[in-house]
């Protein structure tokens, strides 16, 4: 069941330059609406702009049903997802939610889970991080940045699992790109990924190298979010295939990437 | 309570607000969202002979107040339509439900519409001669008056019920393709499909579509739209579906004065899923507030 629904700007707390982290809850007072998964999107209205004319799609960062609060994670990366970084408390933003496909919950968890992201696309593993422990999985964090002062929300990912960290400049963590730290080379029997498609796809050969089930989350320009207007495709082993709805989470053996 | 039926060519619509082709997938994907059957009809995605993929992507730019698609008439073919779409569709919807068809040859167009013509449920079809992202086809007959009155003939010949022809923008004369459809026998007209435009992409020096070029849609068409339909609508006397940008209530109203039977709600439906619901029930209440019996008291005012 999809959504549209006015929400309030709870709380915008700036995590760096270019990230905001920002909770929301339903404007009118009711609950969260039920079935939000890990991995899934809402399209948010940024309201009066025509530059940003189409709604943003952004990724589930939280559900959080004890607190009715929805999270997002926002990079400042133009005009509209700069209003959202910019949104003060009590701001009301229109969106349609939850949207697109997730990633796997394991009903019988067996070994550990690596959660592998970079930039903004940590921000769907801090819920799906929180699931698969509700779920008795063990999930892992690998968290991958520029430097220390870009990584994001560790505290929060550390209440879910062990966190590895990787930058590119050494100054936290392992030195090099997440692809190249050595927790991938540990015994792992499950990869969740998010972030650039270069660091996806890398992450992904490791994974089809040593047989390790992965799931990879793609962002395609979209426009309507809901499978109306199929300008997100991805070539898939199936064709031609929304990421807004078969995705954004796919299995790496359902796309048609050259690992 | 006012009277907003419209009729179509004999296809008669409880009110004037229809779907664009494209932009509501096949009405399934918003009925979460809104009350599907609150509508005149939806116009369901452009239909082939043959299944296609479509472009490659990028599909689809933004631009100030709009947006560029080439995704070429990816569907699984009529076909497939008529075996899983439309058992689907039929029960769970009961307003009036158009196939938009396309083609790359005059065959084909008429091959779908005798496939589609045994269905009950669909009364009308749309024929899209105007698709500007695809190579063979589409635009290549919409452009030229013997072009548009070609396919116009074989496809009244194979299709008996409401024939409505779906027209481009990018020609010098849109009132003369709309008079040689009308000509050949067509029951109505629709316009604008897309405008053609493109985008680049300064930053990776590369073209932001596939394709290079696609159809622009948004409220940025909607002054050329409601031009051309207003001169369409003085020119021919089969009734125009006007469509371009429509994004609220007073864009319908204007199309409506610049002479439009029916309306299309194409790109806003990307932007608020339930705004045609919203405008069919604007129309009723501006009815109701300036005491009109029915739409047609100010429809070709201009």
């Amino acid at each position: 069941m999809k959504y549209q629904l006015d929400t309030t700007v709870k709380q915008c707390d700036r995590l760096n330059q270019a990230y905001a982290l920002l909770r929301f809850y339903p404007t009118d007072g009711s609950p969260l609406p039920v079935g939000i998964e890990p991995g899934q999107f809402v399209q948010v209205l940024i309201p009066d702009s025509p530059s940003t004319f189409l709604r943003r799609p952004i990724s589930v960062c939280m559900a959080d049903y004890q607190t009715q609060e929805l999270w997002l994670l926002v990079r400042d990366a133009g005009a509209g997802t700069h209003r959202l970084v910019e949104a003060k408390q009590g701001e009301v933003f229109n969106m349609i939610l939850p949207l697109g496909h997730g990633f796997t919950i394991p009903t019988e968890p067996d070994g550990r889970i690596l959660l592998v992201g970079g930039g903004v696309g940590v921000a769907p593993l801090l819920y799906l991080g929180q699931r698969l422990k509700a779920a008795n999985a063990q999930p892992e964090f690998l968290l991958a940045a520029k430097s220390q002062g870009d990584l994001l929300l560790v505290e929060e990912f550390e209440q879910h699992g062990p966190v590895h960290l990787a930058t590119d400049d050494g100054s936290a963590g392992e030195r090099g790109f997440a692809h190249q730290h050595s927790v991938l080379q540990s015994d792992i029997s499950r990869i969740a990924c998010c972030g650039p498609t270069p660091m996806m796809r890398a992450v992904a050969h490791i994974a089809h190298e040593r047989g390790i089930e992965c799931e990879v989350s793609l962002e395609n320009m979209m426009a309507c979010g809901i499978g109306a207007c199929l300008c997100c495709v991805e070539d898939t082993q199936r064709g031609n295939t929304c990421v807004c709805t078969e995705g954004p989470v796919f299995n790496i053996n359902q796309l048609k990437w050259q690992i | 309570m006012a009277n907003l039926k419209v009729n179509i060519g004999g296809l008669e619509l409880q009110n004037p607000v229809l779907t664009a082709s494209g932009t509501f997938g096949y009405g399934e994907e918003f009925a979460d969202l809104m009350d599907v059957n609150s509508l005149g009809g939806i116009i369901v995605k452009g239909t082939t002979l043959l299944p296609r993929e479509g472009n490659p992507s990028p599909r689809m730019a933004e631009t100030p107040s709009g947006m560029l698609n080439a995704v070429g008439l990816q569907n699984k073919g009529v076909d497939y339509f008529i075996d899983h779409i439309y058992p689907r569709i039929t029960e769970e919807f009961t307003t009036e439900i158009i196939v938009n068809v396309a083609g790359s040859t005059i065959d084909d167009y008429a091959e779908v519409c005798r496939r589609l013509a045994p269905l009950p449920r669909i009364r009308a079809v749309e024929i899209n001669i105007s698709c500007p992202n695809v190579k063979q086809g589409g635009m290549a007959f919409g452009t030229t008056c013997a072009g548009a009155g070609e396919v116009t003939k074989a496809v009244r010949q194979a299709w008996p019920k409401t024939l409505i022809m779906k027209l481009s923008p990018n020609v010098t004369s849109i009132v003369d393709i709309a008079k040689a459809v009308e000509a050949e026998g067509a029951d109505s007209v629709s316009l604008i499909n897309t405008l053609m435009g493109m985008a680049i992409d300064v930053k990776r020096r590369k073209a932001c579509l596939s394709t290079i070029t696609g159809g622009l849609s948004g409220p940025a068409v909607k002054p050329v739209a409601l031009r051309m339909v207003w001169q369409v609508a003085k020119a021919v006397k089969i009734p125009v579906i006007g469509l371009g940008g429509i994004m609220n209530v007073t864009d319908a109203l204007e199309f409506i004065m610049a002479g439009a039977t029916a309306i299309e709600i194409g790109t806003a439906n990307f932007i608020d899923p339930a705004i045609s619901q919203r405008i069919a029930e604007g129309l009723a209440l501006y009815c109701q507030e300036n005491n009109l019996a029915s739409l047609s008291d100010i429809r070709g005012i201009i």
